[in-house]
């Protein structure tokens, strides 16, 4: 049925724009919930973000910064046809995206460790305001390492879209909507960098 | 299905011709780690530098997230108009909570 | 307008690709079939809800409480809620006609991602089978009512997480297609369809895809929050470990009042489609008309704990929202103000489509304006968890969008399946639906005046008088729903064939061949005037 092929740039990058508003509203809901639950517990917020390791999220921070500069990077390539070096941007970008992961899985491990998860038996001892701290953290993050591993999914399949020329120099809308995904998980994380690691 | 859109009755906000460079994009990449390092050392200043700091340097930084490496610079008013209205709604939704939590 | 004397493409409904039957339908990328397998799926769950509330009227009969216990009764009450209302009420118009006439309405061959509309009816599908599955498995039906509320939800052995889960699919599905319709208006217009000249219907779907895209997503983080809290326990609704139920609520409400409006704008949209056709006038107030659906769905979204006001609110929110949720009346009664002054010297042709828009006009203002009665905080705390909510909110979702939908259904039924209806057996089905419905819902109000609490399974004596007028209402409703539907039915079968244009519409739908053909236009249209010219074409 749709044999001929139409194209709509323009609609395409505002479909993928007001996904993206329903992503901004989801994180939204939570940041939200989080100021509602900082306004009730400031010192509990206070004391469970020493608890943290600032280190790690700064340097986690800087990692998805520099991986958001790489996709947009890539697209620049793309669109002076340098097609080799596209492709290394977008690989770096993905062994950046996986190094996040793997940061922050040594983070939540070291909170495992400790006795600092939901439902543990240590935490209970712990005074309410701080429970709540570790199960929005563990939300929070939890649900933005998803979305990493989702916009990591995606620029992968973009990275073999551009190997085979499915995205070239004239056609490259998938690779900006699927970067404009990958700069909204970036935001996110800035936005919970200083929520979160910084709140000490 | 066919090749209908060029009539389409909107046509702002296509693509420019000429694109952004490389320097660009790297420049706006340095302004972010500085900032990044504005508020790490805001936080160690103590409670009040920290609180300031992550409401104004950390809406900054999205926004240069946002403005260049989203490309909202090179695009029309309605990707802007649609941010913006997300964001009111979310501040919206935000102050009437807080008319409930703040006064409770 | 041109004429069509010669049809080059088939109708829609003739298998064209290399797919036949029921594959062709389940493949299908045509944003009319799709509107079709919206209707057919919605009708199901919609006749399922209706069993089921059948049968809780039944429990009120005394008699019948040795079948019905009371566990029974509370997964009965939660499953029609979430039934109607994740299945039925909430993408009920714009999925079954904001995706059939849309793209039509606009000039358009489709909508802008025809794929992804696919998507979100198997979404939808999918989600449907979730919230069926939670009756069967797990720890037996949900029974905490379709609001979830925590603490109750976190902590009962009922099999609250698929229910969730399945309400979490069913909200993805509504966003994409809010994504869908707001692209398409913005991009797939047909030349000079300017913004000011789209049929109103079309301003009713943009205003509510709006608040699709911007509540959804609070209640998906909601029930996936109630969700983790089942399985990980993570706290934050949970008192115990310092979380708090009044953001369950807050967050919960953050979304489902501006449900209310996802639900109604449509139903206003199509009401003013079908009022100026059978008043053969253009409508009374186009720009106030469009612009009160934006102001709809933006104070519309900011009213919602006007659920909460007995919850433990403070003083300052409680005022609050009670005059947001009073202002919000002004633009819906601008509405029906509009309507009808459209109907006013207009030369009336009385059809059913116009017998049930004026049946909406007439339950929406009962329903709408024992709303504001509501707002008031002083009246909310005594009736606040009675029947009069449960009166009040049937008279706005099922006298409104309900009785809209069926308004829809009668407008453009001849266009969807090229056949018409028998319009006696219409107005037959009409008064026993009419009279049923009102003593069924008003009866509940005067119950929640009196003091009957809603959600209870057994009622005190001086209740019982009300209760039986109620139960006898519910089976002329029935019985009004099923002539209703089964006159439809019998004519997608048997009806005669209908003309192209049986009611003299003006909007672009009545310019082509009943039922459309594949691509709905020959050749897209130049639009260069506004949607109701009914004046140019007399002159013609």
């Amino acid at each position: 049925m749709s044999g001929h092929v139409h194209r709509d740039d323009f609609g395409s990058r505002l479909g993928m724009w007001l996904f993206l508003v329903t992503e901004m509203v989801l994180f939204g809901g939570l940041f939200i919930g989080y100021s509602y639950m900082r306004f009730k517990y400031p010192a509990e917020f206070h004391h469970g973000g020493s608890e943290l390791n600032a280190t790690l999220g700064v340097i986690n921070t800087l990692v998805l910064l520099t991986s958001s500069l790489t996709v947009v990077l890539a697209i620049v390539a793309i669109q002076r046809a340098q097609k080799k070096l596209a492709m290394a941007f977008l690989s770096s970008t993905l062994v950046l995206g996986v190094t996040f992961l793997v940061i922050k899985s040594f983070e939540w491990a070291a909170k495992f460790h400790h006795g600092l998860y939901p439902n543990s038996a240590h935490l209970a001892t712990l005074p309410p305001g701080e429970q709540v701290f570790f199960g929005l953290y563990f939300t929070m993050t939890g649900l933005h390492g998803l979305h990493v591993i989702a916009g990591l999914s995606v620029l992968g399949v973009m990275l073999w879209w551009v190997a085979t020329d499915r995205i070239r120099q004239d056609r490259y809308i998938h690779l900006e909507n699927g970067g404009l995904y990958w700069h909204l998980v970036d935001v996110i994380w800035i936005f919970l960098l200083p929520l979160f690691y910084l709140a000490a | 299905m066919s090749e209908y859109v060029e009539h389409s009755a909107d046509n702002q906000g296509e693509h420019h011709d000429e694109h952004p460079g490389y320097g660009t994009f790297i420049r706006v990449w340095v302004a972010l780690l500085i900032l990044t390092g504005c508020l790490v050392g805001a936080s160690h200043l103590g409670q009040t530098y920290a609180v300031w700091g992550l409401l104004t340097l950390t809406p900054l930084k999205a926004g240069l997230v946002f403005y260049y490496f989203m490309h909202l610079r090179y695009e029309g008013p309605l990707f802007k108009v649609v941010v913006l209205v997300t964001l009111g709604t979310l501040l919206i939704f935000f102050a009437l909570l807080f008319s409930d939590v703040a006064f409770r | 307008m041109s004429t069509h004397a010669s049809t080059a493409q088939p109708s829609y409904l003739v298998d064209t690709g290399e797919r036949k039957g029921l594959m062709a339908w389940l493949t299908t990328t045509d944003h009319k079939r799709i509107g079709l397998l919206y209707l057919y799926s919605m009708v199901t769950f919609f006749f399922v809800g209706v069993g089921i509330g059948f049968v809780m009227r039944l429990v009120q009969l005394t008699t019948f409480q040795k079948l019905i216990t009371a566990q029974t009764y509370n997964a009965l009450f939660t499953v029609h809620g979430v039934i109607m209302i994740f299945l039925f009420v909430v993408p009920g118009l714009p999925a079954i006609f904001g995706n059939f006439f849309l793209p039509i309405l606009i000039g358009a061959k489709d909508v802008s991602f025809p794929r992804l509309n696919l998507a979100s009816w198997y979404f939808f599908i999918v989600g449907a089978i979730l919230a069926v599955l939670s009756l069967f498995t797990g720890g037996g039906a949900p029974d905490t009512g379709w609001t979830f509320y925590a603490p109750f939800s976190l902590k009962t052995g009922t099999n609250v997480s698929l229910a969730v889960f399945a309400a979490f699919v069913l909200g993805f599905s509504s966003m994409l297609t809010g994504i869908n319709f707001i692209t398409t208006i913005h991009r797939l217009r047909a030349p000079g369809m300017k913004w000011f000249r789209m049929p109103l219907m079309c301003w009713a779907l943009y205003s509510t895809a709006w608040i699709q895209l911007l509540a959804t997503p609070i209640v998906a983080i909601t029930l996936v929050l109630v969700i983790l809290e089942r399985f990980f326990g993570i706290g934050i609704f949970d008192p115990a470990k310092g979380g708090d139920p009044l953001l369950y609520q807050h967050l919960f409400w953050i979304y489902s009042h501006p449900a209310v409006y996802i639900m109604i704008l449509p139903a206003m949209g199509a009401i003013t489609e079908i009022i100026p056709t059978f008043a053969k006038r253009p409508v009374f107030g186009y720009k106030a008309i469009a612009f009160s659906s934006m102001s709809i769905a933006a104070v519309g979204s900011l009213v919602w704990a006007h659920h909460m006001f007995t919850s433990g609110m403070s003083n300052v929110a409680q005022m609050v929202f009670s005059l947001l949720t009073m202002v919000v009346a002004v633009p819906s009664a601008i509405k029906v103000f509009n309507w009808v002054s459209t109907l006013y010297k207009g030369s009336i042709d009385f059809q059913p489509p116009l017998l049930f828009a004026l049946t909406f006009i007439f339950l929406f203002c009962i329903g709408g304006l024992t709303g504001v009665m509501q707002g008031a905080l002083a009246v909310n705390v005594h009736i606040h968890d009675t029947y009069f909510i449960v009166g009040h909110f049937h008279y706005v979702m099922f006298g409104g969008t309900g009785m809209a939908l069926f308004a829809a259904l009668l407008y453009w039924f001849p266009k969807m399946w090229g056949k018409m209806y028998s319009k006696k057996m219409i107005y037959a089905a009409w008064f026993p639906m009419f009279i049923g419905f009102n003593m069924l819902y008003f009866g509940m109000m005067i119950l929640g005046v009196m003091g009957m609490p809603r959600r209870y399974y057994v009622h005190l004596p001086q209740f019982h008088t009300m209760h039986v007028v109620a139960t006898v209402g519910s089976w002329f409703l029935v019985l009004g729903l099923l002539m209703f539907f089964g006159t439809l039915l019998y004519a997608i079968f048997k009806g005669k064939k209908a003309e192209d244009n049986p009611w003299g519409g003006v909007t672009l739908e009545w310019t082509i061949p009943s039922p459309p053909p594949l691509e709905n236009f020959e050749e897209i249209p130049t639009v260069t005037h506004g949607p109701y010219h009914f004046e140019q074409k007399e002159a013609k």
